[in-house]
């Protein structure tokens, strides 16, 4: 009986110390980011390295914001993460449940065949486009290519969750003469809010995660946050603080969102394994 | 392009059926405006790319018809072959590493332990995470002389790594970098398997005095196959793809050492605005992932039947 407690104690301090080594890489990036951001650039160029800020200092984020472009990539990258969210909800919700009510697995074969698709080889054609339509320099070819990544989320998404609803209340609907269009506004929808909600935040994330798109197409005005970031790597005097501090206010919206919307964001991706680039 | 490789639910059968096909088709309506959405950004680019692979073609240049001449002209680019060898390279890695780190995270957070919900929530946040700040912060983890990382390895009595500074260690490096990221997701999809797990024939193999190693060989791995292939499936497209990462961390350097074909076709089209012979790159790169992607579906097709 003994042995048999042991051993579960042991299984036990196992698993513990197996948890703490698939967390830990995961940990040791986002603290040595949050370490960096905090730091005196004398304290990041120190070797050893020197992990606990002492005093912690907020200089990194104040040189950040104190360039004003920043804040405009900030509005930038919130008005195509929002445009491009809302347009493919628009539109992609009533894909959705089209695709799932017609059984349209062509279609659905389609924005699979999407997802195998490099987002670059969508960019050289856009790219002539948007030049032949003298939209460059504006914000409006970027919100179009990321359709290219939210579309298909919002569709794929939507797709498997009109198909869970059970179908008796519309066909109620119908049999009491409601029109098809009433029947998914007033009783699919409705029922669909759960799967709408996490299209929405899978769609935002990407969407504001996405880079490819706009460090071709954004001119000097018109970079998102993921480009302006890279941009201070590649053209300015690299010190590490303010690059720290930089990623972190990038993605900190992102992983803030994460953390407070886990249950929808795993929910969705174990339906169907979603993810933009 | 997102998206998802589910097996998709059957859709309601009992109402097409009692409608016929025509009450389906009504809902074509509900498509028509995304439609014409992914007409415009994914359909005309596809066949634009086409015609534009025929074609001489440099932005701010002139254009003429070349018939198969940019394609023929891959076969004899050694820059090409190359990115397509470092694809592979990258993509076999960039597979197998998570496949096997994700199999055993989920059979980890599949079992009961306080802070649970915690644990799974910071493991999955470097998926979530936007890709460019956390290659920055990478970037400066792989320093040689101030990074953290040869500071740790070096503490523990490694010797120091080269990292992205050398052609021999920088498609690991980059590797590591993408397993890091990409783990969670094949933890996810494996994790949403093994929920759907029945019980018994643990039980049963408990009281015959299985281990837990062989409980997993026997019973788990066969019953979650399907969801690994999944995974795999996922992974291998992602793994090919992969751009965010590798351009801003290494920028398919030293060299050319850790170009892709994803960075060789950036290269192509943007910075040597050679357009036409990038819609070439573009046409055979798709094909080679299709194709990847259907031997894999057949195995999934196979694993589905078993």
């Amino acid at each position: 009986m003994r042995s048999y407690r042991l051993r579960r104690i042991a299984g036990r301090f196992g698993l513990y110390l197996s948890v703490l080594a698939l967390i830990s890489p995961a940990l040791l990036v986002f603290l040595w980011m949050i370490s960096l951001s905090l730091k005196t650039e004398i304290d990041n160029m120190d070797y050893p390295p020197v992990f606990i800020p002492h005093p912690p200092t907020l200089d990194n984020f104040a040189q950040v914001f104190a360039r004003n472009d920043f804040l405009t990539y900030t509005k930038n990258s919130v008005i195509v993460s929002f445009s491009a969210t809302a347009l493919a909800l628009l539109v992609g919700v009533p894909a959705g449940y089209g695709i799932a009510k017609a059984r349209a697995t062509r279609a659905a074969m389609l924005i699979l065949i999407a997802r195998m698709t490099p987002g670059l080889s969508y960019l050289i054609p856009l790219f002539l486009l948007f030049q032949w339509l003298s939209l460059t320099g504006t914000l409006v070819p970027i919100v179009i290519t990321h359709l290219v990544i939210t579309v298909p989320i919002v569709v794929w998404v939507m797709i498997g969750f009109f198909e869970g609803l059970p179908a008796e209340l519309e066909e109620a609907a119908l049999t009491d003469g409601a029109t098809i269009w009433q029947a998914f506004r007033h009783v699919a929808l409705p029922l669909a809010r759960p799967g709408v909600t996490v299209a929405l935040i899978l769609s935002f994330i990407f969407s504001w995660n996405n880079f490819i798109f706009a460090v071709v197409l954004a001119g000097r005005e018109t970079r998102t946050l993921p480009v302006a970031v890279y941009n201070v790597l590649t053209f300015e005097q690299i010190s590490w603080g303010p690059l720290a501090a930089a990623a972190l206010c990038v993605t900190a919206p992102v992983l803030l969102l994460t953390l407070v919307m886990q249950k929808e964001i795993v929910a969705g991706l174990t339906a169907g394994g979603v993810k933009g680039g | 392009m997102a998206d998802t490789i589910t097996a998709q639910s059957a859709a309601s059968p009992a109402l097409a059926l009692r409608h016929g096909r025509n009450y389906a088709r009504r809902y074509w309506v509900f498509i028509v405006p995304a439609a014409l959405v992914v007409l415009t950004v994914i359909v005309f680019p596809w066949l634009f790319t086409l015609y534009m692979s025929v074609h001489e073609w440099h932005i701010g240049g002139t254009r003429s018809f070349a018939g198969l001449a940019n394609y023929a002209r891959l076969f004899t680019d050694d820059r090409f072959h190359w990115a397509v060898l470092h694809t592979l390279y990258f993509t076999v890695l960039a597979v197998v590493a998570p496949l096997v780190l994700g199999v055993a995270a989920a059979e980890c957070f599949h079992r009961n332990f306080r802070f649970r919900a915690v644990a799974r929530t910071i493991f999955i946040l470097p998926m979530m995470a936007t890709p460019v700040a956390i290659a920055l912060v990478w970037t400066m983890m792989f320093h040689p002389q101030l990074g953290v990382l040869n500071y740790l390895l070096t503490s523990v009595g490694l010797p120091p790594s080269t990292w992205v500074y050398d052609s021999t260690t920088v498609i690991p490096t980059l590797v590591l970098v993408e397993t890091w990221q990409w783990t969670p997701l094949v933890m996810l999809i494996v994790l949403g398997g093994l929920a759907s797990l029945p019980t018994d024939p643990y039980e049963a193999a408990r009281i015959d005095g299985a281990g837990p190693w062989t409980m997993f060989r026997l019973i788990t791995l066969p019953l979650v196959w399907p969801f690994i292939v999944v995974a795999l499936v996922i992974r291998t497209i992602d793994a090919l793809k992969a751009f965010d990462t590798i351009f801003v961390i290494s920028q398919g350097g030293p060299g050319t050492s850790s170009e892709t074909i994803n960075i060789f076709l950036y290269l192509q089209a943007f910075a040597f605005y050679d357009i036409g012979y990038a819609s070439a790159v573009v046409a055979v790169f798709f094909v080679l992932i299709v194709a990847i992607s259907l031997v894999l579906l057949g195995v999934r097709q196979r694993a589905r039947w078993q």
